[in-house]
């Protein structure tokens, strides 16, 4: 299904009858909806680059004091490291979330078509590591760092 | 069954939050089960799509990195009251469910 | 405090089992709470409920619980904790018919002393009881809890919505039976006692090093207020656990051998620490490290 078709379904411009349609067709069914685009050579890259020219084709960001982190500096766990970015820039488009030293670097990205320049989740981090986030605002990337002390092992069980 | 999926709003400032919490145990596929002794496969959602009063205002794309039972949120600026909103996902094994809640 | 730091000394020397120069457990508890409010003299008492949010130097760690128990995952379970307890056994009846108030405010005084089977019983065994006693078969009746996660979670969840009935209610437990005090004093030995190959006793952790954060990722509770919490939901699990899994994994993590669950020394066990407790209101199902 190409982007155009994706969006219009999402906005419910069609006629009813050619929803009705569709929805027999089994087309409107959320993992056909959802299910294109996920970048699996973004989500499998190794490095954070190629993991940017992945999802935006480029990987050069200029660093901003605009893209505020709110992080721990010291884990509780690092399998639950709650993490809120938020981007004031004009016209932000996404923002993506890696850990550096994570095997595959990229957490999640999200695309903004009406929501604010901001995405918070709670993410896995193998051990002490540097958070980046990255924006894509009016066309150029941005991005931000930020590092999460994680101590591997301990109490738990 | 689908997974339980919740939906709040938090309003502060003219800026609403939608959280997302889904029960999901978001599985690397790295993680040995101690009684088959064989990795427990990747099962994780990778989509979720917000919309505000039916119009799609996010989509964001989740890896395996993102914790189990996944917290997930996002920003409006000029929500009101009354106004909807829904979020749906799906995951790698064609599992979905969607929730919607009133700002 | 004394007592303890004298306690402690001759767990040092002797590497065994405390022995107790105390008048009984209301002693023993004074003697508890005076040592934690020596030792953490800016937490309010109510605030131990909290678990180690409440210490000093866990600031970072209580900003993000806060932020956490605005959406907690525990409410997976505790809705289907909530799902088992309205659901009517065959005969009509639902799990509010076997206990006092119809289970609400009702859980601050488990576990408790009962004198017609000399057992310590604990919510739990209640509402297995409760099942049997009205012909249901919840997975978790014939299950091994040891080792059938799904039926014991399911157990938890149902525990759990319990204790939630009572949310506030501080604790209070009836020792006023010889045989409640001797069940104490049992519980007492374990917690004092060293074991496994860390050569640890609970109190090693939990009184002597209450507050420490080792690492970062290994911060250590305080005794006081360990049990409020119960069941719960730990910070890395996607699941409600009964605080006797909790006894397993922590005796596993001092290298001891874990003893069964529902075992009478793990519900011994529950039973001084619960008393050690006394007076801090209940925040079950809650989120702990």
């Amino acid at each position: 299904m190409t982007h155009l078709h994706r969006r219009t379904f999402l906005k419910g411009t069609l006629g009813a009858t050619t929803l009705a349609l569709a929805a027999s067709a089994g087309l409107l069914k959320p993992e056909r909806v959802l299910a294109a685009e996920w970048s699996k050579p973004a989500f499998e890259a190794k490095s954070i680059n190629d993991a940017l020219k992945a999802l935006f084709g480029a990987s050069q960001a200029t660093a901003s004091g605009s893209i505020k982190i709110k992080a721990p500096i010291q884990a509780e766990n690092g399998a639950v490291v709650p993490i809120a970015v938020s981007a004031a820039l004009p016209n932000v488009q996404g923002l993506a979330v890696f850990v550096e030293k994570n095997a595959q670097p990229l957490v999640a990205s999200v695309a903004l078509t009406g929501a604010e320049g901001y995405f918070s989740a709670r993410m896995k981090m193998g051990q002490t590591s540097d958070v980046h986030v990255v924006c894509r605002a009016g066309g150029k990337l941005y991005s931000a760092k930020q590092t999460i002390k994680v101590t591997v092992g301990g109490c738990g069980g | 069954m689908a997974r339980q999926t919740r939906i709040r709003t938090k309003t502060q400032d003219g800026h609403t939050e939608i959280l997302v919490l889904v029960n999901h145990p978001m599985e690397t596929g790295q993680r040995v089960d101690p009684k088959t002794k064989e990795k427990v496969p990747a099962h994780f959602i990778q989509k979720m799509a917000f919309t505000l009063n039916g119009k799609e205002v996010a989509v964001a794309d989740l890896g395996v990195a993102v914790s189990k039972d996944p917290l997930v949120g996002v920003k409006l600026k000029g929500a009101k009251a009354g106004d909807k909103v829904k979020v749906t996902w799906s995951d790698n094994k064609g599992e979905s469910n969607s929730a919607d809640a009133v700002v | 405090m004394k007592k303890i730091l004298m306690l402690l000394a001759v767990l040092g020397l002797m590497g065994g089992v405390a022995t107790s120069a105390s008048a009984g457990p209301a002693e023993d508890l004074k003697q508890f709470r005076d040592f934690f409010k020596k030792k953490f003299p800016t937490v309010k008492f109510d605030e131990f409920a909290n678990g180690l949010y409440a210490l000093p130097g866990f600031e970072e760690y209580r900003a993000s619980w806060n932020t956490y128990n605005e959406f907690p995952p525990y409410e997976f379970g505790l809705a289907n904790g909530k799902k088992l307890w309205d659901t009517p056994f065959k005969n009509g009846k639902t799990f509010a018919s076997c206990f006092k108030n119809g289970g609400k405010n009702t859980a601050q005084h488990y576990p408790y002393w009962d004198e017609k089977s000399q057992k310590v019983r604990t919510a739990e065994m209640d509402l297995m009881d409760c099942a049997k006693k009205n012909g249901a078969e919840p997975s978790f009746l014939k299950a091994d809890l040891n080792k059938d996660t799904k039926a014991r979670v399911q157990l938890a969840e149902l525990t759990g919505y319990f204790y939630s009935l009572s949310k506030g209610q501080r604790i209070s437990i009836d020792l006023s039976k010889p045989g409640a005090v001797k069940a104490y004093e049992a519980g007492k030995k374990f917690w004092w006692g060293r074991r496994g190959q860390l050569n640890f006793a609970c109190a090693n952790c939990h009184v002597d090093l209450a507050g420490k954060n080792f690492g970062g990722g290994q911060p250590l509770s305080a005794g006081l207020g360990h049990t409020t919490a119960w069941p719960a939901q730990r910070l890395d699990w996607n699941r409600i656990e009964t605080i006797h899994f909790r006894y397993m994994t922590c005796n596993k993590q001092v290298r001891a051998k874990p003893l069964k669950h529902g075992a009478d020394a793990y519900t011994n066990l529950q039973l001084y620490e619960t008393y050690m407790s006394s007076g801090l209101p209940l925040t079950a199902p809650a989120m702990r490290n």
